[in-house]
């Protein structure tokens, strides 16, 4: 469960206050699948990293699974990132010398989880993902929509609390997109909690609920 | 953990091959110039030792160099061995000559002594005898010829007994030296005669007086003992004058060459060190080059849980691995080199040690680490968003 209470984060950008998160709330089921929507400099991305831990907010509080997320020490966030929030990023974010099976693995390497376990866990994500045959391929010898979904079996190899995808679809041609928003689909029916960030009211409109953020503020708003 | 970095610090420096290479080259020339110098020095003094611990470590040499008009006598030098500590006395004089037997004709080194030089000097003799209190007392014209003058003069060595003339002077061979262990297979080696001291004196119409003489002890620790009492002697002998002869002795001349040598070594040590801290820069603008172009690496593996311990073995390691496969590259190469020395260059013989193996893998290792800690806490304090963010 993840609830931001009156967050708020400003930025000095040439003498300039610029309030990216003004007072923004929201909260956030398990098993839920959200978009937030909002055109770019909305604070999106603001949200986005604060949600995913990768920042934290000036002011207001933000809860993950009831956990209080402030003023923590960059090790403990990449150990909340590790065990709790699973990336999935526009332009994939593999590193381009591990293979799939490895890019996969290695959020596990760094829970120190047993090799035995992480092979498991590893077989079972790409099973999910439909990536049988591909484990042993670099990126750069995948496609666009392969490389998405070894991102996304790296994002659920961990069983995180949330999967937080930011544009997952925007470097995808549409016929890839639809696949890949079939299997967020997919995913969640299985019962993940999934974050989804775009700026595109089609990708959008498919999650349950539909957030939409603009200059800084958190509004509701009804799915088509 | 730590296997996890190793591999992955190998799959770096395996992706951008030369790259590494160039940077390992530093380390393997700096490891390569601190074995080899090393190993050069250490052959170098090991010779020295050798040869002069053939000459035998309880050994004095005593130069007489202003009489006083009043010259030691032979009878006088054998009065010295009334001194407990005092095992041998041998004067000796030197001159040259030409030596003959049938048409052959060479030039001979010549010495004049006595018996006890034989001892003093550690000799050995392949045939026949060396020169006997008899052969000095009665001026005999005996000689006592090494391998060289022997080979050179007869083409043989079972000469005792045949006569040479040695400036016009007929002297009987006596004996015969053995091949010295040192200058074994040396060509260059000269002609040498050792013949009765009084001999000498007769053929080169020098005095009988003594102005230089071997004296040994009886073991190496009365050494200190024989020289107190020898520069007593001496100091009264010669009105009072310290500076009217010289004493060597043959374990200070040792003790000064490996003094020598041992600054050698520390100041090429010194040398090859400054190539290793270069090779060490090296190690560091590369890391630091590596650092930026893999900004977005290091942001991605901090998204999903890296901390920055983590990221900074990573880097850690793969500075270390860089300058130790270096040196590993480093100490093989000089082990082909130290060979080769041995076996082509005549002139040098190199030894290389343990020890030396193990500083330049230790000073590597160091290295390594010192050279690696900014970087690598350069990249663990990336902040992540930052590092995403990065595009190259």
């Amino acid at each position: 469960m993840i609830e931001l209470d009156n967050l708020c984060k400003t930025y000095e950008i040439g003498g300039d206050e610029v309030h990216a998160l003004d007072h923004a709330s929201l909260k956030i089921e398990d098993g839920e699948f959200v978009s937030i929507i909002g055109p770019s400099g909305s604070g999106k991305s603001t949200l986005m990293n604060i949600v995913g831990c990768l920042d934290v907010a000036d002011g207001g509080d933000y809860y993950l699974d009831g956990v209080p997320i402030e003023n923590y020490k960059e090790d403990e966030l990449a150990r909340i990132r590790n065990e709790k929030i699973g990336f999935v990023f526009q332009n994939f974010n593999l590193l381009s010398r591990l293979s799939a099976e490895e890019n996969i693995e290695l959020p596990l390497v760094y829970q120190q989880i047993h090799k035995e376990e992480r092979k498991r866990r590893v077989d079972e994500a790409i099973s999910r993902v439909s990536l049988e045959r591909r484990r042993k391929h670099k990126p750069v010898e995948l496609s666009g929509g392969q490389q998405q979904r070894v991102a996304i079996a790296r994002a659920l190899v961990t069983k995180p609390s949330m999967i937080l995808a930011d544009e997952p679809t925007g470097n995808l041609d549409s016929k890839t997109g639809d696949e890949i928003m079939e299997l967020f689909h997919e995913l969640h029916k299985q019962g993940n909690t999934i974050v989804l960030i775009t700026h595109d009211e089609k990708v959008a409109n498919q999650a349950e609920r539909k957030v939409r953020i603009l200059d800084g503020r958190v509004y509701e708003e009804e799915s088509e | 953990m730590v296997i996890q970095s190793v591999k992955m610090a190998m799959d770096s420096i395996m992706s951008n091959k030369l790259r590494s290479f160039l940077t390992m080259l530093g380390m393997i020339i700096g490891v390569m110039s601190l074995v080899i110098l090393v190993s050069i020095v250490n052959g170098a003094t090991k010779s020295v030792t050798d040869s002069i611990a053939n000459i035998g470590t309880n050994m004095l040499a005593v130069n007489i160099k202003d009489d006083k008009d009043e010259p030691l006598s032979l009878d006088e030098i054998e009065e010295l061995i009334d001194y407990d500590s005092v095992k041998n006395v041998a004067p000796y004089s030197t001159g040259s000559a030409t030596a003959k037997y049938e048409r052959t004709s060479e030039s001979i080194s010549l010495y004049g002594t006595t018996g006890a030089y034989y001892d003093i000097k550690g000799l050995s003799l392949e045939r026949g005898r060396f020169i006997k209190n008899a052969d000095v007392e009665g001026s005999t014209f005996v000689a006592v010829i090494n391998q060289t003058a022997a080979q050179e003069l007869f083409g043989q060595t079972h000469v005792v007994g045949e006569t040479i003339s040695l400036n016009g002077y007929r002297f009987t061979v006596i004996g015969v030296l053995e091949e010295e262990e040192s200058t074994k297979g040396n060509v260059s080696e000269r002609l040498e005669a050792y013949i009765p001291f009084t001999a000498l004196s007769k053929i080169t119409g020098n005095t009988r007086n003594v102005s230089s003489l071997y004296i040994s002890s009886a073991d190496e620790e009365s050494m200190d003992a024989v020289e107190n009492e020898i520069t007593k002697f001496l100091y009264q002998r010669f009105s009072y004058d310290s500076d009217a002869f010289s004493i060597t002795n043959s374990s200070t001349i040792m003790e000064a060459m490996s003094s020598v040598n041992d600054t050698m070594k520390w100041m090429l040590g010194g040398i090859a060190a400054i190539s290793l801290l270069v090779g060490g820069i090296g190690i560091m603008n590369i890391m630091l080059v590596s650092v930026t172009e893999r900004t977005r690496e290091i942001g991605i593996r901090k998204a999903i849980g890296a901390r920055k311990k983590t990221i900074l073995m990573q880097f850690l390691i793969e500075a270390l691995l860089v300058s130790v496969m270096g040196c590993l590259i480093g100490i093989l190469l000089s082990a082909a080199t130290v060979a080769g020395i041995n076996r082509f260059v005549d002139s040098l013989s190199a030894s290389m040690s343990v020890d030396i193996v193990m500083i330049a893998m230790g000073f590597s290792a160091f290295i390594g680490v010192v050279f690696g800690i900014y970087p690598a806490y350069k990249a663990a304090n990336k902040p992540p968003i930052e590092a995403l963010r990065y595009s190259n």
